[in-house]
């Protein structure tokens, strides 16, 4: 069932298909340059197994090699073989049937210094419909996940489109290549309250205040040459009155007494 | 300009959400109940004749004072969790009570009749062995300390060491007892193993060597002792000896009690060196007696308590001491409810009465925590506490009543005719009004009365829900395994169930498979319990209303549990399918009827279920087959070198979303991320140095397990508690860096449009979600976190906090909102989006608890009621306290003091007003028209 002739070619285009980039759309065989040299220093490659059968019964088998470049950004990018005839008819009978299409990656440290480090026991898996793989004329997204300490700890497979709608595919023309979209994701760093920064605010704006001492006036310190006139006008008009008022006020308080 | 909107935006918020209890609601909507824990020590109070107090030192490190006949608490103090606030020894003299804290690192000093600490010293370290008053010509001054390899005197009055002394060869000896007879020395007693006795004895005055003895510890020598009794002994048998010293000042007495066995015990005294057997308690005639005691009556009369079970009835009786008899009028038959275990402990206060009979009080403590406080004339209360230990709970609808019920059964019912189908409508109509005037004149009849004597008492029988489904059963399980269904309303105790099978380290999860919707069946839940050592599992299925076990057998479980889930799918009687996974990977269904198999043979390629192994790091996800065996279809595995998975949390499967988006301030719509099968897993690392500690949080689909999110929160440690609703995660975490607690949020948005909006699927969502995230600080450490939960999900969320200091916050998720922007701009404030400041604050009126401080809150459970606007909230812990909360104000519900009177008034007036001009129109139409 193996494909021994098509994934030992796979493995050695790897070597020559690596980048530095870390998105890469890899098609397939697809040679990319780069410098080789420069790569193989840190680079290491594994591979991408996948599974497809009628009955469900997980059986991969090899279908490209992922490169992986450790570092500080680290990369990743994929050689991968086309489908043969066999597997594509498979692939369909599988779509029909509703299975899955699975795919599995080992578990890898991508900060090891020496290989043998790099390799632990055991893989990741993650799995799409076989009809979206179908539909999607193998147009998959492909995501590995790692922690921080550069451990692989997930995989995930998207096909684009998602859905299943049983429209009818060429198997010679969609089937072929994969057109898959690579990434690797190290966890983003969560904020913390930006208190800097809203100092940094709270400070430009008593700046802002500072700059305008107009706006700090008081508002007699403002209108005062409105207020002063009215007061003396009231207390002109007022005048007249008091001698009325005051006698009456007087009266009153003698009344009292 | 801005300082203006500034000044707006803030009176909006603040006029949004205080929401603070008026002074005559308190208690109105809400209820509080405190608790002690399991006893550890317990004392009666004896000073005063009269007393009604018993104090109470708990397992749960609460020092309490109840009332005996209300089972009121007068007064409580809780101290630290953990060892560290573990009381290890209490004694009491007259007024004082003396408390060894913390494996002796404290002595304090309480005063009994107020509660208020005398005083307070530190001890010099090293682990505590024993204490003990210490009395000298009739007064008891000094209290006695003795540790590992020291042993501290000191004053009663206010704690200052009298001496210290250490002990002679500690290394070798193991120094258990302290002993003091009132004679002005102080007797150690230590073991060395498989050797000897030694014996030190000490001066009270100033702590020196009076005495050293050392006696062989030889097996043989307590058999012959046996024997010389006319006792039959086995090899391996531990003898308890219990006796009584009434006053630390005097020699205790002569007479003791030793128990040979669980059921066998032995009245000896003890009389110039020679040992006589006073009486012997034997099991005879189906009465075991079970528990013993020494109680001190008088001068006069020395008594004893045995305490005899026989099937089900508690047989109290008193014995004299120095004659073995027992004393008339004082044997009393109890019932013990049979689903409360059996008799642990009991605590005895016996007195004389005016008239000079014997008299006695009784605390017995049973296996489930209960405490059953007994006076003599047979009057008994019981206090559960059990319920200081909630583990996990719902809250279940009540049933309608009959005469709802008849009503939802003529639809239940299949169609049988036009004629019967009109007869039975007629009928249940007629019921109906039937009810109406015997409500009518419940309430007439009623309404006459004094407003105090109208009781509303709350039993089974009259259980039946109410307009607006406020009232529920809160169905609670303890750690002890004991089950109770209680009134929401009123807190009242309504069933509760002893499951006498339960491992001690069990695991519960309580699922509800059938609500009282579906009438004619009853409601049904299911309580998984596990035992967390060897994962064997047992299911109990009983009726949530009436607590009573279901006649439904469940599946015996030979295999370790590993998931458990509920599923959507019903039978054809209404209830839930539970499928259980084991540890071959094989899938039990339950109920398993011929029609589930069926449901599930169709729906299993739908059938998603996820593991999780913390101790390996591996979360995998299965899915079900036809022949319900499953698949491992997708694996992530976190390296348990890194960090070790502490929480994996979903979401709530009664949550209703009501929008799919937030309209932004340019109307356009930002779409939620509504993935109801996302996982929230928690993760910290194992490195705890705190320049290198982290907090990870990935975000998972539960279904393809893919990775949606991963972030680490880096200088971070634990406890996290997080809540996982609608498209949000909220956590909080300790930050190392700054040393403070901090608030994240992460919200996930689809975008500007939504990729499929008929129908959500895991396996057809390719595109990642937008993640935003923003943090805060918070200024007090919490304790556990929970959101609200409505009908519909169209009032405004709050988070509920339970703060260690007993309060409860209401938080308003608006605060803990990522889109909070830096800077104000013309569009947030459209949004009503508040501007970001990195502090959230604790406002008081945001407490919904007012000052009912709920101490220790473990958990905090959000139920929806038929009101949108209303939430029922239970927090348990220590206490239980439940209320109801309105996270957008009573939007739904007219206020309490709306005026009736002057609405229809003013539309009587309006409707009159309309007719009389009516009439005065037509009448000077029709005099126009005659002119």
């Amino acid at each position: 069932m193996a494909l021994p002739l098509s994934s030992k070619i796979t493995i050695i285009f790897s070597i020559f298909t690596i980048l530095s980039t870390r998105f890469v759309s890899c098609n397939n065989g697809r040679r990319l340059n780069n410098d080789p040299l420069e790569a193989e220093f840190n680079s290491f490659s594994v591979p991408l197994e996948h599974s497809f059968e009628v009955d469900d019964v997980a059986n991969f088998e090899v279908r490209g090699a992922l490169v992986l470049k450790a570092g500080r950004e680290p990369s990743v990018s994929l050689a991968q073989q086309q489908l043969s005839e066999y597997d594509r008819a498979k692939l369909k009978e599988v779509a029909a049937v509703d299975g899955l299409y699975r795919i599995r990656v080992p578990r890898v440290l991508l900060q090891a210094d020496r290989q043998t480090e790099r390799l632990m026991d055991g893989h990741l898996t993650a799995f799409v419909r076989a009809c979206a793989m179908v539909e999607s004329h193998l147009s998959d997204v492909i995501t590995l996940h790692t922690d921080v300490a550069g451990h692989l700890i997930g995989v995930s497979i998207v096909t684009i489109p998602g859905a299943c709608r049983g429209s009818e595919v060429e198997d010679e023309v969609d089937l072929e290549a994969f057109n898959t979209t690579l990434s690797i994701m190290a966890p983003v760093n969560a904020p913390g309250p930006e208190t800097a920064l809203f100092l940094e605010r709270m400070e430009l704006e008593t700046e802002k205040k500072g700059k305008n001492p107009q706006e700090q006036k008081s508002f007699f310190a403002k209108y005062w040459m409105y207020i002063v006139p009215l007061v003396l006008f009231l207390m002109m008009s007022g005048a007249q009155d008091p001698s009325g008022g005051g006698a009456g006020g007087g009266a009153a308080n003698g009344g009292g007494r | 300009m801005a300082k203006l909107i500034f000044l707006w935006l803030k009176c909006l918020v603040s006029c949004c959400i205080v929401e603070a209890v008026f002074e005559d609601q308190v208690g109105k909507f809400d209820w509080r109940q405190q608790y002690v824990g399991k006893i550890r020590f317990s004392h009666f109070d004896s000073h005063v004749q009269s007393s009604k107090k018993v104090l109470m030192a708990t397992e749960k490190n609460v020092f309490a004072a109840l009332n005996t006949r209300t089972g009121e608490l007068f007064w409580r103090h809780v101290d630290k969790t953990g060892p560290e606030g573990n009381i290890d020894a209490f004694l009491l003299h007259g007024q004082d009570a003396l408390l060894v804290v913390g494996n002796g690192r404290l002595l304090r000093s309480w005063d009994i009749s107020v509660g208020g600490l005398n005083w307070e010293v530190v001890l010099d370290s090293g682990s505590f062995q024993s204490a003990c008053l210490i009395g000298q010509q009739d007064t008891v001054k000094h209290v006695a300390v003795l540790k590992k390899t020291v042993i501290s005197v000191h004053y009663l009055s206010n704690g200052h060491q009298k001496w210290i002394e250490n002990l002679p060869e500690s290394e070798n000896i193991d120094y258990q007892a302290l002993y003091s007879g009132g004679n002005g020395e102080v007797y150690v007693l230590g073991i060395v193993p498989h050797s000897h006795i030694a014996i030190v004895v000490y001066s009270m005055e100033d702590g020196e060597i009076i005495k050293q003895y050392v006696n062989c510890l030889c097996e043989m020598y307590l058999f012959i002792f046996f024997q010389s009794l006319g006792l039959e002994v086995t090899p391996h048998f531990h003898p308890v000896l219990v006796s009584h010293q009434p006053n630390a000042a005097h020699q205790p007495l002569s007479e003791f009690l030793l128990q040979l066995g669980p059921e066998h015990h032995l009245l000896l005294q003890l009389n110039s060196g020679q040992m006589v057997v006073l009486r012997d308690f034997k099991p005879v005639r189906h009465m075991t007696p079970v528990l013993t005691s020494c109680v001190f009556v008088s001068e006069s009369e020395h008594n004893l308590q045995i305490d005899i079970l026989l099937k089900g009835l508690l047989h109290l009786s008193l014995f004299n001491a120095e004659t073995g008899r027992r004393l008339l009028d004082t044997t009393q038959f109890l019932s013990i409810d049979p689903n409360v275990g059996k008799p642990e402990s009991i605590y005895v206060q016996a007195f004389l009465k005016k008239d000079d009979s014997v008299s006695y009080r009784v605390l017995v403590q049973t296996e489930d925590h209960t405490l059953t406080f007994i006076h003599l004339p047979g009057r008994k209360l019981i206090i559960e506490e059990a319920l200081s230990e909630v583990v996990t709970m719902e809250m279940v609808e009540l049933p309608l009543t009959g005469t709802q019920a008849e009503l939802e059964g003529e639809f239940g019912k299949k169609a049988d005719g036009l004629l019967s189908m009109v007869l039975k409508r007629l009928s249940s109509q007629l019921i109906l009004l039937q009810a109406w005037v015997s409500h009518l004149w419940k309430l007439f009849y009623d309404a006459r009365k004094p407003r105090s004597q109208v009781k509303n008492e709350i039993s089974i029988e009259n259980l039946s829900r109410d307009e607006f489904n406020l009232q529920k059963m809160m169905v609670m399980v303890t750690a002890s395994g004991k089950l109770f269904g209680i009134d929401s309303k009123t807190g009242s105790i309504l069933w509760k169930q002893y499951l006498n099978n339960v491992p001690s380290n069990a695991a519960f999860k309580l699922m509800v498979q059938r609500t009282t919707a579906h009438f004619p069946h009853p409601p049904q839940c299911t309580l998984l319990i596990k035992d967390k050592d060897t994962g064997l599992a047992t299911l109990h299925v009983f009726n949530p209303i009436f607590g009573k076990k279901s006649h439904i057998t469940p599946p015996a479980l030979t295999q370790p549990i590993l998931q458990s889930l509920m599923l959507p799918l019903m039978d054809q009687d209404y209830a839930k399918v539970l499928l259980l996974i084991d540890d071959q990977y094989k899938v039990t269904a339950f109920p398993s009827s011929k029609n589930v198999l069926q449901q599930l043979q169709e729906t299993a390629s739908f059938i998603f279920f996820y593991l999780m192994d913390s101790s390996q790091g591996r979360l995998s996800g299965y899915r079900l087959r036809m022949d319900l065996s499953t698949e491992q279809i997708w694996e992530v595995i976190i390296p348990t070198e890194i960090q070790k998975v502490v929480t994996v949390k979903g979401k709530r499967s009664n949550e209703h979303v009501h929008s799919q988006g937030r309209v932004m301030g340019d109307r356009s719509v930002l779409y939620k991320y509504l993935n109801p099968n996302l996982l929230a897993v928690v993760t910290e690392s194992t490195d705890v140095h705190q320049e290198r500690s982290f907090i990870g949080i990935l975000l998972i689909d539960g279904v393809t397990g893919r990775i949606i999110h991963e972030a680490v929160q880096r200088k971070a440690k634990g406890p996290v508690h997080v809540v996982h609703s609608e498209n949000w995660v909220v956590y909080e975490y300790w930050s190392t860096k700054s040393r403070r607690n901090e608030f994240s949020v992460i919200e996930l948005y689809e975008g500007m449009e939504l990729y499929n909006s008929t129908v959500f699927s895991s396996l057809d969502r390719p595109h990642a979600p937008h993640v935003l995230q923003q943090s805060y600080i918070f200024p007090s450490a919490i304790s556990a976190m929970e959101a609200t939960l409505t009908e519909k999900g169209i009032t405004s969320r709050h988070l509920l906090i339970g703060l260690p200091s007993g309060g409860i916050l209401s938080l308003p998720k608006m605060f803990l909102d990522p889109r909070r922007p830096e800077i104000v701009s013309e569009q947030s404030r459209e949004e009503n989006l508040i501007p970001y400041a990195p502090e959230l604050l604790i406002r008081t009126e945001w407490f919904i608890n007012y000052n009912q401080s709920v101490s220790r809150v473990r958990g905090i459970h959000t139920a929806p009621s038929g009101l949108e606007s209303t939430c029922l909230v239970v927090a348990y812990g220590l206490d239980i306290y439940q209320t109801r909360v309105y996270p957008s104000k009573q939007f739904d519900v007219l206020k309490d003091d709306y005026d009736y009177m002057l609405i229809s008034s003013v539309l009587f007036a309006l409707f009159f007003a309309t007719m009389i001009s009516k009439r005065l129109a037509e009448v000077k139409l029709l005099n126009r028209a005659w002119r």
